[in-house]
């Protein structure tokens, strides 16, 4: 399999500048981090799951990684090439941008109610592949609804026509049209039905290896991102707190969070006692975050001294594994 | 997108089928079209002949609505001054709902400093009293019927913008635009080609609402003499030339052209409502 | 399948009396395309004290046998034949005035949507009040204390100076525990949750639930669980009603659902839940699509159409409830 990287992002942050000043006297405008110092890398064909609660940052990420936003800092390669300097407005006309292509989460939403389903597969074809007659767009999309298991007659169907299940895989079919390299997806199966979700799920498995095509799978739901990932981020207002491959996520956990978050997931698994790691209080503001603190104090049941006075950095704790605390879970 | 046209007009047959109101307003509206259109082709008179010696005569079986102070048949004028007063109307709410949903959109999608200095004007305009507006734009621009129409475009434009500044607002943020752009469109395709279709019912529902309100501006400032000139005839002219009978006993010469106006204006009111539950999305299935 | 370790109760040995009992409750919907013949003889009992999960996709009805018990559905519905009975007495039989007493004070229900559940514009002590004052009113001194009380049962963090605040000012789960301090303020002894932590975050939602099933064992309220999540109800559920299409396939024990289940539907969708399989390939989709419900030519039983263990018996005779043992029942003619 090809190694050359898909997708390499290195101390992405991003900071929304709040309206309403602190006050007459202080002059800086509270900031929101909603992604800090983020690096991540996507080898291709390589399944990898970005999972948090909300208000983590996970889908400003992805929206940083899909190129609809600019990051505030940090750098960007795709496909090994620099695209820091192209903001999103350029990189519209690039000839990257169909090689990154993203699925969102309400096929209700994410679909043009007054487009059929073959224009809305189409579309992106014809914006981004030029020079394709009629028969040649054609013939794309019905490969692409092939692909999908989408029967060619919905093809002209509209939206409002479609079951949760066609619309989903309307809204992949038109995002593999172009042949991208990297899938970002963002929670595309929580509005589905259980029964549907995995129809969807088998899907994008197989689309990864038949195209090899490398999947961003952002969702809050482990279950799913550990049947379909190999690797693991867990984020946690704004910051990368854990990374690691799936089973060492799963069975090993090395941070707080990480572990609190896998004890309270319903779980029907047999044999496995469930011992619950609760934490206490709200999630703190992402607004002006301390930056000599780690992000956890004051929720963390095994918060020490010095958790408080320094923030911990990312370091290695295993084979790919690498978690941010400064007293890892064994 | 015939399979969408179809499911429209049977909807629509639906709706105007289901209410015996709707079937009122629609043929209402049928049958002043077709005034507008064959009025002057069958009226009985010329509505500009003068007849001194039969002036002000009550309604009789060869003038069904009388006649006026100079002799014109009443009846011919109305049924003549229905072409001019449904163009003024749709004139000017063609002109500003065009004109208006397209600043609308603009200022909605990109907001900004754009979206603050164009909706600050809005709200000054209407602050103003409407009517006085468009008096003062006749005033200022010069007594013609193509004035009435800009003013009343003009007073209308507040509504359009705001709407379509709403519409596009609660859009622009759905995950099909998000994909657009992603799917290589820049913004004002996207503007364009996915947002502006969508806002289409909302605004083709004020359109036809806005109707019946256009008739009565255009009547209204001709009556007070700005735009429209006598001897033309239009409503709002021969409301104004026979209120001065109205004391003396010689009601034809107000009423009649005043029931066009009303009959017009309660039929576009209603074709509003109709067109709103046509378009209303909830009746999709 | 192994048991898995879970905090039900055993059902006890002789039959305490039902607080809520559903019998062949059929619901129906006026809509401009066709009746939706939304619920059809739908059963099931709830005892005091114990946590009943309605388990079902989206369309199974589930919402609509809640909504029916607390006779809240919409205007466009029609019950056109059952009882649900409440300690024995038939509250379709009551007057409208007699049923607006019953809901708030014997009978209570959570809403999925916390934050819409909850009047925007008025403080969360002024609406917990609004309740009480319904239901039990007393002196305002004591209503205020009992305020506190509830804020304090639901574990909200300072509840004299969180009284004050408006929901917008409150997270999600904050919503949810003062939309469930609304619903046990006046003391009921049913309790119905509608998906109650649907849009929680999942840590969130592990402290609702525990939180859910704490006051329930405590003031042994029977309680009805509807979710679409099978693992969050056999986590904190007694027992289980799978519903499908507007029948109820199967109910039993949690332990028994998981261990033993005997219904087509009940095992596809095990199957079909990403917490219990291993790998992808484990993983199982339901073919084809709910009926429509407007059909006049309607299936004897609803999932007949897309199950691989139809027989002739099914399209031929009506479906009902069979016991398999006292706490397990299913509704097929060919279970596995």
């Amino acid at each position: 399999m090809n190694e050359q990287s898909v997708l390499d992002a290195r101390n992405i942050s991003k900071h929304f500048v709040l309206k309403g000043g602190g006050g007459l006297v202080r002059r800086t405008r509270p900031i929101l981090h909603a992604v800090d110092d983020v690096s991540l890398h996507i080898a291709s064909g390589e399944a990898v799951g970005l999972v948090g609660e909300s208000g983590c940052g996970k889908s400003t990420l992805a929206r940083v990684v899909s190129r609809l936003i600019d990051p505030t800092g940090g750098t960007l390669s795709m496909s090994g090439r620099d695209v820091t300097d192209t903001d999103c407005a350029h990189f519209v006309h690039s000839d990257l941008r169909r090689k990154v292509q993203m699925v969102f989460q309400d096929p209700s939403e994410s679909l043009n109610p007054r487009f059929s389903a073959f224009d809305i597969i189409a579309d992106p074809l014809r914006q981004l592949v030029p020079g394709k007659g009629r028969e040649a767009v054609s013939a794309r999309v019905q490969e692409a609804a092939r692909a999908v298991n989408l029967p060619p007659e919905l093809l002209g169907r509209f939206p409002h026509q479609l079951s949760g299940g066609q619309k989903a895989r309307v809204g992949i079919a038109r995002a593999m049209v172009v042949d991208p390299e990297l899938l970002v997806l963002d929670e595309p199966t929580s509005a589905l039905d259980v029964s549907v979700q995995a129809t969807v799920l088998k899907l994008l498995d197989r689309l990864r290896k038949e195209a090899n095509v490398a999947l961003l799978f952002v969702s809050h739901d482990l279950n799913v991102v550990r049947l379909l990932c190999s690797r693991i981020l867990v984020m946690y207002l704004g910051r990368i707190i854990e990374s690691g491959p799936t089973e060492q996520i799963f069975e090993r956990p090395r941070h707080p969070y990480t572990k609190a978050l896998l004890s309270a997931v319903p779980t029907l698994r047999p044999g496995q006692t469930v011992e619950r790691v609760k934490l206490e209080g709200e999630l703190r503001s992402p607004i002006d975050p301390d930056p000599s603190a780690c992000r956890l104090v004051g929720r963390c049941p095994w918060q020490q001294a010095r958790c408080s006075v320094a923030e911990p950095a990312l370091v290695p704790c295993g084979p790919g594994h690498e978690v941010r605390c400064h007293f890892p879970l064994d | 997108m015939s399979v969408a046209v179809r499911e429209r007009l049977r909807v629509a047959h639906y709706v105007v089928s289901g209410n015996p109101v709707n079937v009122i307003a629609f043929g209402l509206f049928a049958f002043l079209v077709l005034c507008a259109i064959a009025g002057p082709a069958i009226a009985p008179y010329s509505p500009l002949a003068t007849d001194t010696p039969i002036a002000l005569q009550p309604p009789s079986a060869a003038h069904w609505f009388g006649t006026d102070q100079l002799g014109r048949d009443i009846f011919s004028r109305v049924l003549v001054a229905t072409r001019l007063d449904l163009l003024i109307a749709f004139g000017a709410v063609a002109l500003s709902c065009v004109l208006g949903s397209v600043i609308g959109a603009v200022i909605g999608y990109f907001g900004g400093w754009l979206d603050a200095t164009v909706s600050r004007v809005v709200d000054v305009l209407m602050a103003f009293p409407l009517f006085v507006l468009a008096m003062a734009v006749v005033a200022a621009l010069g007594n013609t019927v193509a004035n009435v129409v800009y003013a009343t475009a003009v007073i209308n434009l507040p509504f359009y913008i705001r709407l379509a500044r709403a519409e596009i607002n609660v859009r622009r943020s759905l995950g099909y635009v998000e994909a657009a752009r992603v799917g290589g469109s820049g913004h004002f395709r996207i503007l364009l080609v996915f947002l502006m279709p969508n806002i289409f019912s909302p605004l083709i529902v004020q359109a036809s609402v806005n109707l019946g309100w256009a008739v009565l501006n255009a009547a209204g400032l001709s009556f007070l003499g700005l735009g429209v000139r006598a001897p033309t005839a239009e409503w709002g002219i021969m409301v104004a030339e026979g209120a001065q009978f109205m004391a003396s006993g010689q009601w034809w010469t107000v009423v009649f052209p005043a029931c066009a106006l009303m009959i017009t204006v309660f039929s576009f009111n209603l074709l509003g409502d109709v067109v709103r539950d046509i378009l209303d999305p909830r009746l999709r299935t | 399948m192994n048991v898995m370790q879970s905090t039900a109760r055993a059902p006890s040995a002789e039959a305490a009396s039902k607080l809520l009992s559903i019998e062949d409750l059929s619901v129906s919907f006026r809509t401009r395309t066709g009746i939706v013949k939304a619920l059809d003889r739908v059963s099931f009992d709830v005892r005091p004290g114990e946590i009943v999960g309605v388990v079902g996709e989206s369309g199974s009805g589930k919402s609509v046998t809640a909504f029916s018990v607390m006779g809240i559905l919409d205007p466009a519905a029609s019950i056109t034949g059952g009882r649900i009975a409440f300690e024995g007495r038939n509250v379709l039989e009551m007057s409208r005035r007699e049923r607006d007493a019953w809901r708030g004070r014997d009978a209570s229900i959570i809403f999925q949507n916390p934050r819409l559940a909850l009047n925007p514009l008025r403080r969360i002590g002024q609406q917990i009040a609004d309740v009480l004052a319904r239901h039990s009113p007393d002196r305002p001194a004591v209503i205020r204390q009992r305020v506190l009380d509830m804020l304090e049962q639901v574990r909200v963090p300072d509840p004299k100076a969180r009284q004050n605040a408006y929901p917008t000012e409150l997270s999600g789960g904050q919503c949810q525990r003062v939309g469930i301090a609304i619903a046990l303020a006046c003391r009921p002894r049913l309790l119905i949750a509608d998906e109650p932590t649907t849009g929680l975050d999942v840590t969130t939602q592990a402290v609702i639930m525990e939180l859910i099933r704490d006051l329930a064992r405590s003031r042994n309220l029977g309680t009805v669980f509807i979710t679409h999540d099978l693992a969050l109800a056999a986590q904190y559920c007694d027992r289980a009603v799978v519903m499908h299409a507007g029948h109820v396939v199967e109910t039993a024990t949690v332990s028994e659902l998981f261990a033993s289940s005997r219904h087509p539907y009940t095992a596809k969708l095990l199957r079909s839940v990403p917490s219990l399989a291993d790998s992808l390939d484990e993983l199982d989709a339901i073919e084809g699509s709910l009926p429509d419900l407007r059909r006049d030519d309607l299936p004897f039983c609803r999932f007949a159409e897309r199950c691989e263990r139809r027989i002739g018996i099914c399209d031929s005779a009506p479906l009902s409830l069979t016991s398999l043992s006292p706490t397990h029942s299913i509704a097929c003619r060919n279970p596995q």
